[in-house]
């Protein structure tokens, strides 16, 4: 079919509409209503044969979805940010009973303070939790790793929940041309769910349960769905291989965008990415070696690729769109982690960290980043982390708070007046 | 690359008129980008939307800064510096304002080294912000200033992007956005396409070395007057909850102390109900000891007042 122009989200729905999911379990919120709107009103006006309930919270949700996956249907399901983290318990647990479902991710940074536009503290919060996750850059990428999600959570090598997260604003709001796959051709690559010996009959209903358990079959468990994530970094790249053929869109678990022969390269996940695709060919228009490396599979870890993808660089810069207190950015941590002691590993990594709550990181940052890391080369020394910040931004901020100084002086005009912030 | 900024507020149609040029565009055979930029929705609010139009795959994302037309539907935003709607412009850019003043008012007062257009009208009326569909007007005369969309691409792309609103909306809009279109037509083709910020000649960012300051500073807490007495919640309400008092069993505690809102208080051993700040949410209703409290739609709840006030003001 020819391309269309669809947001982020519709393009997330169209996903769930053709991977022919059975159960829906919904509940809204900034920015990821859309999905569920767009999903309410196909179900609504017959277009799309499954079943949506609407529930009382994410935690609901999230229970409901496990629960369903563990009867042996397809379920799709999509939160963001603080819905996430109400329904993290439940990650935990879906994860651990082994129920293979998607849930879509609309990343919009956390409370508090509060905010509607992305980073990716949401998503990264739920990274221990035994879902998998792909990482999208653009709304295509959003519909085709849905499908993808599906084959990976039912791999019976695997069989675990999957996360597709896509950036609030820059890719839910966002409309861009997607192709959408032919029916058939999507049930060639992802036939209906083949549950196995996961099953329930309603005419005969049984419980299923966990025990309570010691440290030792604790960790049998524990560590079971472990080795089954790690299986999903050679499962995914049979997925995709597949998906390429049937599709002719390559949709690697890391995206290596002119990094071949690059002497830098960019290294980061989600929508700000495809910016970094457009500075690097303004770098390369320059005539500067410069590629972008892009973790599409974030969990499991693609150490092997990313390492290959990586190796001989003078440089890596890598751009944290998230913020470990105490500790600094999650990719940089795991990137280093993952490349420390390896003989070709690249000798310099720059941190930054940059578009939390949806600040914009510009080209002349881009840019600048590279000039940061090629001086960092040549002396030799990683500079220290550094927040993407402006004075600009910053005269901003004082301003807010000089309005906040004067309407606590008009509140409690008898409390110590607020420390005068230094220039 | 065409980067097009439209700025507006929110109910004026701004995330309309970008979807009707980014699929009037795509028609015409261009990889478009298109979206809208607001805050906590709010009528009335300041919000914009932008498409970009390429004739190669778009790797650019998220707000324009250097535009090459800036379109605003409501003039008062020019003086709202976090509108953000002078931002970028250069000597390139071409700003199109839905004005009563004269595009050389606006040149004096703004001072831009910018090609300066004003939006023809389809009719008069006292503010142009409450221009009859203004957001499809502004998409039309874009349109023509961009030159690359045919007027019958343009009708298409509207009887697309409004079809779910109905054959007279549609009809209206596009009366609106071709008269626009056919207005502009000695402008024809002013937009150029602009080009991305090289590599090798550009200022680097101001980047600062964010400074530690203690929380008492630094910690996101804003004290202001007690002000939720203000927010009249109460226009909320679809239920209404009435007390029937001869029912009453004067417990004077159940009712209010469940109320999640505290919009009951009690007065002289009698509960009253708050209405400027019940949300009806009809907890009352269901704890209720002798079920003295009643749910009416509030819409017929008004019906009877307005009914009742009537009554009064013939006696």
């Amino acid at each position: 079919m020819p391309p269309t122009l669809l947001t982020g989200n519709v393009a997330a729905a169209w996903g769930a509409r053709l991977a022919a999911v059975d159960y829906i379990p919904a509940f809204p919120i900034t920015p990821q209503t859309e999905i569920i709107e767009t999903l309410g009103a196909w179900v609504d006006g017959g277009e799309m044969p499954a079943r949506m309930v609407t529930l009382e919270s994410e935690h609901s949700m999230l229970t409901a979805a496990g629960a369903a996956a563990a009867t042996g249907v397809r379920v799709f399901s999509a939160t963001s940010s603080q819905g996430l983290l109400y329904a993290m318990e439940m990650l935990y647990t879906v994860a651990g009973w082994r129920a293979p479902l998607v849930l879509v991710n609309v990343s919009r940074g956390l409370s508090a303070p509060i905010t509607l536009e992305p980073d990716h503290n949401d998503i990264l919060a739920a990274r221990d939790c035994g879902f998998l996750q792909i990482h999208c850059a653009d709304c295509q990428e959003v519909l085709d790793s849905v499908l993808l999600a599906y084959r990976l959570a039912e791999d019976p090598a695997i069989r675990l929940p999957v996360l597709v997260n896509l950036d609030g604003f820059y890719l839910s709001f966002t409309r861009e041309p997607v192709a959408l796959p032919e029916v058939e051709v999507v049930r060639q690559f992802l036939p209906p769910f083949d549950a196995g010996n996961i099953r329930f009959t309603a005419s005969a209903p049984e419980s299923q349960a966990v025990a309570v358990l010691g440290g030792g079959p604790y960790s049998y468990f524990r560590y079971e769905t472990h080795l089954a994530a790690l299986n999903g970094v050679a499962v995914y790249e049979q997925i995709a291989a597949e998906f390429a053929g049937l599709f002719g869109r390559k949709r690697d678990a890391v995206e290596n965008y002119r990094a071949d022969d690059a002497e830098i390269v960019f290294y980061m996940i989600g929508s700000f990415a495809s910016k970094a695709r457009e500075a690097v060919d303004r770098l390369r228009d320059d005539g500067q070696k410069v590629g972008l490396v892009r973790p599409r599979l974030l969990r499991p870890f693609p150490a092997t690729p990313i390492a290959r993808a990586v190796a001989g660089k003078q440089g890596v810069i890598v751009i944290d769109q998230n913020l470990s207190m105490g500790q600094g950015g999650v990719l940089y941590t795991e990137l280093t982690a993952s490349l420390y002691g390896k003989p070709d590993a690249p000798p310099i990594i720059t941190s930054f960290i940059g578009g939390l709550g949806g600040r914009d990181i510009s080209a002349q940052e881009f840019y600048q980043m590279v000039t940061v890391t090629r001086e960092a080369i040549a002396s030799g020394t990683a500079p220290p982390p550094r927040l993407l910040y402006t004075a600009g931004e910053l005269r901003e901020v004082r301003k807010l708070q000089a309005i906040a100084a004067v309407e606590r002086q008009e509140t409690s005009p008898g409390q110590q007046p607020r420390e005068t912030p230094h220039e | 690359m065409y980067r097009i900024r439209i700025h507006g507020r929110g109910g004026q149609g701004i995330k309309m008129a970008s979807r009707v040029l980014g699929t009037a565009l795509f028609h015409a055979g261009f990889t478009v980008q298109d979206a809208p930029k607001y805050g906590a929705e709010r009528r009335g609010a300041p919000i914009f939307s932008y498409v970009r139009a390429a004739r190669e795959p778009i790797n650019e994302r998220g707000v324009i800064y250097l535009p090459d037309l800036v379109v605003v539907a409501d003039d008062t935003l020019l003086a709202v510096p976090t509108a953000g709607t002078l931002q970028g412009i250069n000597a390139n850019s071409v700003v199109l304002i839905n004005s009563h003043e004269s595009a050389d008012t606006w040149r004096h007062r703004l001072n831009l080294d910018a090609r300066i257009l004003i939006l023809p009208a389809g009719e008069e009326v006292e503010d142009r912000a409450e221009l009859p569909h203004v957001g499809a007007t502004c998409a039309g005369a874009a349109a023509r200033l961009l030159g690359v969309i045919e007027r019958a691409t343009l009708a298409q792309a509207i009887e697309e992007e409004l079809a779910e609103l109905g054959s007279d909306i549609v009809a209206k809009n596009l009366d609106s956005a071709l008269a626009a279109f056919d207005a502009m037509a000695d402008q024809q083709c002013i937009v150029g396409e602009g080009v991305a910020i090289a590599a090798n000649d550009f200022a680097p960012p101001d980047w600062i070395e964010l400074p530690f300051e203690n929380a008492q500073v630094s910690a996101p807490a804003i004290h202001a007057a007690a002000n939720s007495v203000q927010v009249r919640t109460g226009l909320w309400r679809t239920m209404r909850p009435v007390i029937d008092y001869d029912h009453c069993s004067k417990c004077w505690w159940v009712c209010s102390t469940f109320c999640p809102d505290s919009a009951i208080n009690v007065v002289d051993d009698l509960p009253v109900i708050d209405y400027d700040h019940c949300k009806g949410c009809m907890v009352c209703v269901g704890v209720c000891p002798p079920h003295a409290i009643r749910g009416i739609a509030e819409y017929l709840a008004q019906q009877e007042e307005e009914a009742d006030a009537a009554d009064t003001t013939d006696r």
